[in-house]
C-alpha cells in the first residue's frame, strides 16, 4: 500500500461508499417489499431517513454516546480505506473490530436494560463471526503467501477457486455482519422486535443517523470482501465481480426475508460448526494442493 | 419539501382500545395498504418515532404511560388519535374509570374517527399529520433547534381534572354524555313501546 493508493482509496471510499451503500440499502428495502408482495418505499428512502434524523431535536442520553458512535464510524471508514487501498488484511480486520467495540461501548454507556441486552447480543455476534474472520486471514495467506489484499490482482485464478469452502463459510457469517435475519439478534432493521430496538434503543436523532451511515460504509466494505474472492488478473473480472456481488446481496436479502430469527445459542453453534468444518477441509485441500503442485 | 415528511416513523400505543382499532393499524402494514410506500416504518421505540398513533381512550392507569411516551419522543412530533375512543372516549365514555379521549393527556394534532377506524382513514390521518409535522419542523428549525414551547404535562394531574366554569372537564363531559344517553334511551323506549303496541 503506497501513499498514493491510500490517498485515492481515502477520497474514493469516503465519497462513494455512502452513496453506494445508501443505494444498496434502498434496493434492499424494495426487494424485501416485493418478496413480501408489497410495493415498498422509493429507492432513496434510506437517504430521506438519515436526512430526517439529522433534522430532529438533538438530545442524547449522555454527553459521550455520540462521541463513541463517531469513533465507530471513523474506524469503519479507516478499515474500508485500508482495504480498498489494497493494504494488509489483518489491519483491516483489527480496525473493523475496534469500530464494533466502540458501537458496543456506546450502547452500554446509556445504562438502559434494552440497550444493555442489545450490546450483550452484539458481543455474542462478534464471538460468532470472529473465528471466521481470523481463519479468512489465515487461508488468504496460505493461498497467496501475503496479507496484502492487492495480491488478488496478480492471480491467474480467482480466490474462490482455491478457497471455495472458505467462501461458503464467509457467506454464512456475512449474514451476521450485515445484521440480517436469522442472525439480527442485536438490532433489526425492519419492524420492531422483542428488545424494542436492541443496541440502538437509546440512540436517536443525529446519533442514529451516524449509525445508519456507518452501516452503509460497512455494507460496501463487506461487498468488497465478496469481490475479493472473484478478482483475478484479467478485465473479465470486472463484470464477474459486479454480477457476483449483486447476486450475493440478493441472496442475503432473500435469506433475510425467509428465515425467522434464531436464538443466540443456535447462532453461536452453527457459525462455529460451519466455520471450523469448512475452513479445516479447505486448509487440508490447500496442503494437498501444495504437495501436488 | 423536506425529508421529514418523506420518512415518518410511527409508534403505536394501545391505550384501552377494544383491539378493533389496533388490528386496523396493523392492517396498514400489510401488502393491501402497504404504508411503507410512504416511507412509514412502525417502530417500537418512542425515541425513533415522529408520529404517535394512539388507539383507545385514556384512563387513570394509562395516562402516565401516554405522557411518558409522548415526552420521550423528539421534536418535531405529531399525535394522531385513531378511532372514536381515542378521539372522545367513544362507547367507553361513561365507564367509571374513563377519562375521555387522548387529548385529556397529551396535545392531539389529528383526529381520525371511526369504530373501528378504517385503514384508509388512518393513512389519510397520517398524510394530514405530515402537513402538521412539516409545519412543526419549520417552526423548530426557525428557532435554531430550540423548542418554541414545551407542553407542560403535570404528572398525576390530567387536563381532565382542569376546572372550567366551576366544573371539572371530566364531570362536564360525563354530564353531557349521560344526558345524551338518556335522550337516546327515551327514543329507544318510545320505539320499543311502539313495537309492543
Ligand atoms: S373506536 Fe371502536 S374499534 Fe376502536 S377501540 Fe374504540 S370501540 Fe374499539
Amino acid at each position: 500500500m503506497t501513499i498514493i493508493s491510500f490517498a485515492v482509496a481515502l477520497v474514493g471510499f469516503v465519497i462513494f461508499a455512502p452513496v453506494l451503500g445508501c443505494l444498496l440499502a434502498g434496493v434492499d428495502r424494495i426487494v424485501s417489499a416485493r418478496l413480501q408482495g408489497r410495493v415498498g418505499p422509493v429507492l432513496l428512502q434510506p437517504y430521506y431517513d438519515v436526512r430526517k434524523l439529522l433534522a430532529k431535536e438533538n438530545r442524547s442520553v449522555n454527553g459521550y454516546q455520540e462521541f463513541y458512535i463517531v469513533l465507530s464510524l471513523a474506524f469503519a471508514i479507516l478499515s474500508g480505506v485500508f482495504f480498498f487501498a489494497g493494504g494488509n488484511f489483518l489491519l483491516v480486520l483489527f480496525v473493523l473490530t475496534l469500530s464494533s467495540l466502540f458501537f458496543i461501548i456506546a450502547a452500554y454507556s446509556a445504562r438502559s436494560p434494552y440497550a444493555d441486552a442489545g450490546a450483550q447480543r452484539e458481543i455474542i455476534q462478534i464471538a460468532s463471526y470472529e473465528p471466521m474472520t481470523i481463519l479468512l486471514c489465515v487461508t488468504f495467506f496460505m493461498a497467496t503467501n501475503t496479507f496484502n489484499v492487492s495480491e488478488v490482482f496478480n492471480r491467474d485464478l480467482p480466490l474462490v477457486a482455491t478457497l471455495p469452502l472458505v467462501f461458503a463459510a464467509f457467506l454464512f457469517i456475512l449474514t451476521i455482519k450485515l445484521r440480517k435475519s436469522p442472525f439480527d439478534l442485536s438490532y433489526s432493521h425492519h419492524a420492531h422486535q422483542e428488545l424494542v430496538k436492541g443496541i440502538t434503543t437509546e440512540m436517536s436523532g443525529r446519533t442514529l443517523a451516524l449509525v445508519e451511515i456507518t452501516h452503509w460504509y460497512e455494507s460496501i466494505l463487506f461487498m468488497g470482501w465478496v469481490a475479493l474472492f472473484f478478482i483475478w488478473n484479467t478485465m473479465l473480472a470486472i463484470p464477474v465481480v459486479i454480477i457476483a456481488v449483486l447476486l450475493i446481496y440478493f441472496l442475503e436479502v432473500f435469506i433475510d426475508n425467509t428465515f425467522a430469527r434464531v436464538k443466540w445459542q443456535a447462532m453461536l453453534f452453527w457459525s462455529w460448526t460451519v466455520t471450523i468444518i469448512c475452513c479445516l477441509l479447505n486448509i487440508i485441500y490447500l496442503i494437498v494442493l501444495g504437495y501436488l503442485g | 419539501m423536506s425529508s421529514t415528511i418523506k420518512s415518518p416513523w410511527l409508534i403505536h400505543y394501545d391505550a384501552s382500545s377494544c383491539n378493533g382499532c389496533d388490528i386496523e393499524v396493523l392492517a396498514c402494514l400489510t401488502p393491501l395498504y402497504d404504508v411503507e410506500r410512504f416511507g412509514i416504518i412502525n417502530t417500537g421505540n418512542p425515541k425513533h418515532a415522529d408520529i404517535f398513533l394512539v388507539t383507545g381512550s385514556v384512563n387513570e392507569r394509562n395516562i402516565g404511560v401516554l405522557q411518558q411516551i409522548y415526552s420521550q419522543m423528539l421534536e418535531p412530533k405529531v399525535v394522531i388519535a385513531c378511532g372514536i375512543c381515542a378521539c372522545s372516549g367513544g362507547v367507553f365514555r361513561d365507564c367509571y374509570n374513563n377519562l375521555g379521549g387522548v387529548d385529556v393527556a397529551i396535545p392531539v394534532d389529528i383526529y381520525a374517527p371511526g369504530c373501528a377506524v378504517r385503514p384508509q382513514a388512518i393513512i389519510d390521518a397520517v398524510v394530514a399529520g405530515l402537513g402538521v409535522l412539516e409545519e412543526k419542523r419549520a417552526a423548530f428549525a426557525a428557532t435554531g433547534g430550540k423548542l418554541a414551547e414545551k407542553p407542560v404535562l403535570a404528572s398525576g394531574l390530567s387536563s381532565a381534572n382542569k376546572i372550567v366554569d366551576g366544573v371539572s372537564v371530566r364531570d362536564a363531559a360525563f354530564t353531557k354524555a349521560r344526558e345524551a344517553s338518556k335522550a337516546l334511551a327515551s327514543v329507544t323506549d318510545r320505539q320499543e313501546g311502539a313495537n309492543n303496541d
